[in-house]
């Protein structure tokens, strides 16, 4: 049953935003993969961003925390422009969390030393503190009995759950999802959306990028489409899915076979 | 047969020289730990600053890498304590050994450890960056791990070769082993305490090639 966008907004107003585009470009030389792009996120809102491969998905999820730098535009997240020059970024990734396709958790060290880098270096927690919040987060996401496994005894499923242990270990205040299962093998995916599902129903902000339509329809709160590097469409699940309006979109569903 | 112990394995005449030898062994590692320290630190901020791409920066790192090693260290060493001085340069011995053997193992550090850093996935820089590392952080807790791991073998020969490269300083009148070893002989006309010097080196080094022998060995399968 699809939900319906608005069933956990505040009631009274709407709720604060978390991250906001406004007017983003981005270029690499000539070619120009994001245009003009406006979007406002609230808190504890689940967005997907879907559309062909090529059309700026990634890209955008990426100028968020400015592991891409926008050409122009503005990038506010609580409010605060992340571009400006006196902003500390390593300050801000901390309350931006991402998840990548290959989850890249860092090879050399354990589960448990993945999740604990950040919060000692970054948040400057202590040893012991920060072991009490990896052992909290890695059983949230279902692995509190491979708490000291190194990731290449661990599945592609289990790597993508510790990476986003690693993640929300900081208190993100929104989390970025670079298609996180579409490098995992089919019978893995549950284990991955469960986890995702999981933090929706506990209210935290995501975008999300991902192929997973079934799962996008079952979940978004709203979806953005987007062709050549702009928004073309953007609605609930039941509007998107249910009433196509733009033909970029209708071909896109028809091709990924939702239509 | 007699004559070969006699003129190797004298003891007597060994034990004449054994506080030399001693003593030139001394040197041999201090000169080792000081070379080690400073090449591979050298070498190591030699790629990281490779790293910010400044293209003028990096062809003076790649010329100064190319050309120390393609010189001898023996030429290199014996042109800095003949030919500094000329340039108003004066160098002890001691001194221009640690400078040119540090510099060579430098050159040799810098180049392997570039060759592991472009094998990190960029994944892993992404990751570290996206949970708010710093430069320095990500590359100290993260990238540089992996990539000395990736070069740990080929590293540990150059370590191994650099040590036994102390004993050029003796032609730049550094007292190390092979000096004193070298002196002993001319004094006693008897090669014993070059034996007993060959016997230093194997205490020195055996060690390190035995852990580098570990280092090689495949890893077991991921």
């Amino acid at each position: 049953m699809p939900r319906d966008a608005v069933s956990h907004v505040v009631t009274q107003g709407p709720a604060q935003k978390v991250l906001e585009l406004r007017g983003l470009h981005k270029s690499f030389g000539p070619l120009s993969v994001l245009r003009s792009i406006d979007l406002i996120v609230r808190e504890g809102e689940m967005v997907f961003l879907i559309g062909p491969s090529g059309s700026g998905k990634s890209t955008l999820l990426r100028c968020c925390n400015r592991l891409e730098e926008p050409t122009s535009g503005a990038v506010l997240v609580e409010g605060q422009d992340i571009l400006g020059p006196k902003v500390d970024i390593n300050q801000v990734r901390q309350r931006i969390g991402m998840v990548f396709q290959s989850f890249n958790l860092y090879p050399h060290m354990t589960a448990r030393q993945n999740v604990t880098l950040a919060l000692r270096k970054v948040a400057r927690k202590s040893k012991a503190e920060a072991d009490v919040i990896a052992r909290r987060m890695l059983d949230h996401v279902g692995l509190s009995d491979r708490i000291d496994y190194f990731p290449r005894a661990l599945s592609g499923g289990q790597q993508q759950r510790v990476a986003i242990a690693r993640t929300l270990a900081l208190e993100p205040r929104i989390v970025l999802f670079d298609e996180p299962t579409s490098a995992l093998d089919p019978e893995l995916v549950n284990g991955v959306l469960g986890v995702m599902r999981m933090l929706r129903n506990e209210g935290m902000t995501m975008v999300v990028v991902s192929h997973e339509m079934r799962f996008a329809r079952e979940a978004a709160d709203r979806i953005v489409f987007m062709a050549d590097g702009e928004i073309v469409e953007q609605g609930t699940p039941n509007d998107i899915f249910g009433a196509p309006r733009h033909p970029r979109l209708r071909e896109f569903l028809s091709s990924v076979g939702t239509a | 047969m007699q004559t070969f112990s006699s003129n190797f394995l004298n003891w007597d005449v060994i034990q004449t020289y054994l506080p030399d030898l001693l003593a030139g062994m001394w040197v041999t590692i201090k000169l080792s730990a000081i070379i080690l320290f400073s090449g591979l630190l050298v070498g190591t901020c030699l790629a990281l600053v490779r790293m910010a791409r400044l293209r003028l920066l990096n062809a003076v790192i790649i010329v100064f890498v190319d050309v120390v090693r393609a010189l001898p260290p023996l030429m290199l060493m014996v042109v800095a304590y003949f030919g500094l001085p000329y340039l108003g340069i004066r160098l002890g011995g001691f001194a221009v050994a640690c400078i040119v053997l540090a510099s060579v193992l430098s050159a040799f550090t810098e180049e392997l450890l570039w060759a592991g850093l472009s094998t990190v996935s960029v994944g892993q820089y992404e990751a570290a960056r996206s949970t708010g590392l710093t430069f320095l952080q990500m590359m100290g807790s993260v990238v540089l791990p992996q990539a000395f791991g990736l070069i740990q073998a080929p590293l540990a020969s150059r370590i191994i070769a650099t040590t036994k490269n102390t004993a050029l300083a003796s032609v730049v009148a550094v007292p190390e082993l092979l000096s004193q070893a070298n002196t002993a002989q001319g004094y006693s006309g008897n090669a014993s305490p070059l034996t007993a010097a060959s016997l230093g080196y194997i205490i020195i080094l055996l060690p390190m090639v035995l852990a580098a022998r570990r280092l090689e060995r495949p890893r077991e399968a991921a």
